[in-house]
């Protein structure tokens, strides 16, 4: 395979787990609430799916139960903050350091008693396959990088898009929005917004569920006990939902970009190797720095967007309970 | 209130002082030898270095007869930082162990401090450099010899998938003489017995990172076209990795047959088992002549503390016969890997020794045609010999070798 289509290929199939955090997070902000939790969420989400999918062998039952188990993690944050008004930051990092503990505790129990799904996960649950789309994956280098992808990339884009279409076009999304920019006002025009926020709560956090759930099976669902499957993945998708400034089809985009830099710690010797004239600078870039530069990028993102006197969609009301008694 | 509760405190704490000091002071007839162990994960871990060397300090006590629960003492989760190091030690000298053993490189300053310190407890250090007379000394592996095996076993796969690549993923290259050596010596077993075969080498830059070692090993296999996959890390991705691709594989550390059944050829595994019983038992019985009867402690193959484990199905036929004639040539003292003598091994598993100077990858004379100079790179790139001749060989092989055997190359 041509080595620069590989590569193409290669950044979309390991980084799009970024969409589903980053769409997540859109639909979780825009209701008004700041989830820190998504590196959490995620992998609650991620051992949940492996585990029952495996004791199923069906990928769809390990998606809907990693969204389900995520989506209990997005309920915890809906009951503490809505419920309790408890602090939104305080709260999303909870659910970080418990889904982490979870992860690990459920990992190791399971591991502990041989009873881990070993060998394989992926042939067990077999869908991540990849499904070329018909004439589309024909188109010279595009094809292969982008219409011959596991099953997960296209279910993400479609997210992001219904996501997208949600939020701008339907009553439901409109209300929501308004819930994220002024909830007092949508308060007095009828808006139940503890019940709307309930739902988008859960149901963000089940979407970053999904994504946990395509890492593990990325790392073909083996779980080592040192490192969790997530590795970090969810604090960039709170940054790239800034990066996209609110909206899922730019988080598409960010997606994109953030996994070339994130590619290129892998593959920028090979792109200096196979292709000297052209890339021949990436081998002159000490490997660390090629590390480090995905969050580097986060940085800068953060900076310049926070220096930037363009109005960005950030909902208003973001981070802030609402608590009818004091409007 | 206030003064019952400080009444009780009081109470606690004299209580665990004489729980405490119970534990101390006992005599050597081994119901009471305690061992201190500083691990740098968790004692808890299922897989990994940490578990490993709990695995085999637990195994060791057991067929010494030792109540692992009562005579281990355990300090983990201590990173490579003096401070807590001596924290740990403290703690464990305290508690009364006799013999402190610490499994990562970076406590050795620590440990040489606190071997100053503590005169009357031997400490046992994994994989470091420094050491005394009386009661510190250091051990480590010659790993080097399973992974030529390991390369042997790969060899002969790739002459019968005729796929001269030969993928590696390793946490660090030449920067380290432990990772350096053992692809070098994977490199010299898979040219054994497929001359042409090139070892490609992709690095972690990291001891330990389960999501890069499976995208470089889907790298190595999709764009260099490897056709088999050892590796120098934790995890099995590296072979999950070789699996789903259909290519076959080398694990490390444990037997990765389970992760990969259909790909898993064998892996180089250590039986840390065999220096741990070896070092309990004489810290236990003859505290002072550890340092002559165990001393700085290099295993391999001979002791073994060494080894691969049992070759899988997927190994082409007569691999076996091979490997067990290598390591009986090992075992024997007879030929070792890093010398002036070559093994050149014939599709009919006949051995052959050739004799000449080994040549790194850039063309220039690593080990001499006579055996008796080895040559390592300094900072600034050149070339030169070590000093002492052919008594250098194994410092070079632990410590300072830097260079890739002709064949290796780094992508």
């Amino acid at each position: 395979m041509n080595v620069f289509v590989n590569f193409l290929f290669v950044i979309v199939k390991n980084n799009i787990a970024l969409l589903y955090g980053t769409v997540g997070e859109i639909v979780t902000e825009k209701s008004g609430s700041l989830n820190l939790g998504v590196e959490g969420t995620m992998a609650i989400g991620a051992i949940g799916g492996v585990l029952i999918g495996c004791k199923s062998g069906s990928l769809l039952v390990g998606i809907l139960a990693s969204f389900f188990f995520a989506a209990l993690c997005g309920l915890f944050f809906a009951f503490m903050t809505v419920t309790l008004q408890a602090n939104q930051n305080v709260t999303g990092l909870t659910i970080t350091t418990f889904g982490l503990g979870m992860y690990y505790f459920i990992g190791n129990a399971f591991k502990n008693a041989g009873k881990w799904p070993t060998n394989n996960v992926v042939d067990s649950l077999n869908g991540m396959k990849p499904i070329e789309i018909p004439l589309l994956s024909k188109i010279p280098v595009i094809g292969k990088a982008f219409f011959s992808q596991n099953i997960f990339v296209y279910l993400g884009i479609i997210i992001a898009v219904v996501i997208w279409w949600y939020l701008k076009y339907t009553k439901p999304g409109l209300r929501i929005r308004a819930i994220g920019e002024n909830p007092a006002s949508a308060d007095a025009v009828g808006v139940n917004i503890t019940l709307y926020k309930y739902v988008h709560l859960m149901l963000g956090s089940g979407i970053m569920g999904i994504g946990g759930l395509l890492m593990a099976l990325t790392l073909s669902g083996s779980f080592e006990g040192s490192k969790c499957w997530i590795d970090g993945f969810g604090w960039i998708s709170i940054a790239l939902v800034i990066f996209a400034n609110w909206n899922t089809l730019l988080a598409i985009i960010g997606t994109l970009v953030f996994g070339l830099f994130n590619t290129l710690k892998v593959y920028g010797s090979t792109l200096a190797d196979f292709y000297p004239k052209v890339f021949g600078w990436l081998n002159k870039i000490p490997p660390q720095f090629m590390q480090a530069l995905p969050f580097i990028i986060t940085a800068v993102v953060l900076v310049v967007s926070s220096i930037s006197k363009r109005k960005t969609d950030e909902p208003a009301a973001i981070g802030r309970n609402y608590y009818r008694e004091e409007r | 209130m206030k003064k019952v509760l400080s009444l009780v405190l009081a109470l606690a704490m004299v209580l665990s002082f004489a729980v405490g000091f119970a534990g101390c002071g006992g005599n050597e007839d081994g119901d009471d030898f305690l061992v201190g162990a500083i691990y740098i994960n968790g004692k808890n871990d299922t897989a990994g270095y940490t578990f490993a060397h709990h695995n085999g300090i637990t195994k060791a006590m057991e067929q010494l007869g030792m109540d692992v629960s009562k005579q281990l003492k355990i300090v983990d989760n201590v990173p490579e930082d003096d401070a807590q190091v001596t924290n740990a030690i403290n703690t464990l000298a305290a508690q009364g162990c006799k013999l402190i053993i610490g499994i990562s490189f970076g406590y050795l300053t620590a440990m040489e401090a606190a071997a100053e310190k503590y005169p009357d407890i031997i400490f046992s250090h994994a994989t470091g450099y420094l050491s005394n007379d009386t009661n510190f000394n250091n051990y480590f592996g010659r790993i080097y010899q399973a992974r030529y095996l390991a390369g042997i076993a790969a060899g002969k796969k790739s002459l019968a998938v005729n796929n001269n690549n030969v993928g590696y993923v390793a946490a660090y290259g030449t920067e380290y003489a432990e990772t350096c050596s053992g692809i070098n010596a994977f490199a010299l077993g898979v040219q054994a017995v497929n001359p042409n075969a090139k070892v490609y080498v992709s690095k972690l830059n990291a001891w330990a990172n389960e999501i890069m070692e499976r995208q470089l090993a889907e790298k190595l296999i999709t764009d260099y076209g490897c056709g088999v996959i050892a590796q120098h890390c934790d995890s099995a991705l590296p072979q999950i990795a070789a699996q789903d691709k259909n290519v076959f594989g080398c694990g490390y550390n444990s037997d990765m047959t389970s992760q990969a059944p259909k790909s898993h050829l064998t892996a180089p595994i250590w039986n840390w088992d065999v220096y741990y019983k070896l070092a309990i038992e004489t810290a236990m019985n003859t505290p002072d002549e550890f340092m002559t009867k165990v001393g700085i402690y290099y295993g391999g193959l001979k002791e073994g503390f060494v080894d691969i484990s049992p070759l899988t199905e997927n190994c082409e036929e007569g691999t076996q016969a091979i490997i067990d004639a290598v390591k009986k040539m090992m075992v024997d003292g007879e030929w070792d890997v890093f010398t002036n003598v070559k093994l050149s091994i014939a599709a009919d598993g006949t051995i052959t020794k050739v004799e000449g100077a080994m040549t790194d990858n850039k063309g220039a004379e690593v080990i001499s045609a006579d055996g008796n100079t080895y040559s390592v790179y300094d900072k600034a790139g050149n070339l030169g010999p070590v000093e002492g001749g052919k008594a250098a060989q194994d410092g070079v092989i632990k410590g300072s070798m830097n260079w890739y055997v002709a064949g290796v190359e780094e992508k």
